[in-house]
């Protein structure tokens, strides 16, 4: 084995477990942890395969902004693993979509294999050209090709933070400022009075 | 060398765990969690496919996905927090109320 396969297997088998155990806890804390595991995992595979900027990327916006996003509000809700999640799912239902999972899997990899064992030059990885992955070249493709995408982007960022303040904002023309409604809890409505 | 065929199958199971958490999670936060999985499985067949094809069009399009995920992020989040607050669970079942 080169060193090449070795870093691929390591960090593979610890995507793969941090994805498995994320969904097997039931303290959500423990399973954000566990996804930002798998994510960093996978950016050194990103690297691996040459993208520099997106491995990066991928630690600095996605594990260390949008799970801190997850973690901040597991927080703010006070979510410990303890909650009421209803009845479990009937074994014969969640034995059909485990089968359902398992037939999808064979699926595509049976996809996979069909389209890259005909062609073994397909299956090897080419030698990369240099600066292949680094800002430079990602930012050129990214402001010539894809500008249009690129501006869409912004303004779907401008709604989405629009409308997850919208969303949740709390209402105050139901809430009477006495707390008369059931809802209001005891701790918040000293602000809930002042906002009235 | 690691072949094209090894990064697809890992980015296949991947996105193969995110389904099974997504089907069989009770949990609003798991299964949002499972969705990002998801599309990381599908980031990580992007940018093979680029390498292998030695195309950076692919690390283009990752990047779109990465700020729509961030805003998927932030919307689905907000929701949780309003349903929370709403009806005091985070259990995907009790939002059953517009099932047909």
């Amino acid at each position: 084995m080169t060193l090449d396969q070795v870093i691929f297997v390591i960090s593979a088998a610890a995507a793969i477990f941090g994805a498995t155990m994320m969904i097997a806890q039931r303290n959500p804390i423990a399973s954000v942890l566990y996804l930002i595991l798998s994510l960093l995992a996978q950016a050194v595979i990103y690297i691996q395969l040459g993208a520099l900027f997106l491995g990066a990327i991928l630690v600095v916006v996605y594990a260390g902004a949008i799970l801190v996003l997850f973690l901040f509000v597991i927080m703010l809700l006070n979510l410990r693993g303890g909650e009421d999640l209803g009845r479990p799912t009937p074994v014969l239902s969640r034995l059909a979509k485990y089968v359902l999972a398992l037939l999808f899997l064979v699926e595509m990899i049976s996809i996979t294999y069909q389209g890259f064992q005909a062609d073994v030059g397909a299956g090897v990885m080419a030698l990369a050209p240099d600066g292949f992955g680094s800002v430079t070249m990602v930012a050129t493709r990214l402001f010539r090709e894809y500008l249009y995408p690129f501006e869409l982007t912004g303004v779907l960022l401008l709604v989405a933070v629009v409308g997850a303040v919208v969303i949740a904002k709390r209402d105050t023309h139901k809430e009477s400022p006495g707390g008369a409604q059931g809802k209001v809890r005891t701790d918040e409505s000293p602000t809930e009075s002042v906002k009235g | 060398m690691v072949p094209l065929s090894a990064f697809l199958i890992l980015a296949i199971v991947l996105f193969v765990i995110g389904i099974i958490g997504v089907m069989l999670s009770r949990n609003m936060i798991v299964l949002f969690m499972s969705i990002e999985l998801m599309l990381n499985a599908a980031n990580l067949s992007l940018i093979a496919f680029s390498r292998a094809l030695s195309l950076v069009d692919g690390h283009a399009i990752v990047f779109l996905v990465l700020t729509v995920a961030a805003a998927e992020a932030a919307v689905g989040l907000a929701m949780i927090v309003t349903i929370y607050r709403n009806r005091d669970s985070i259990n995907i079942d009790r939002l059953s109320l517009m099932k047909w």
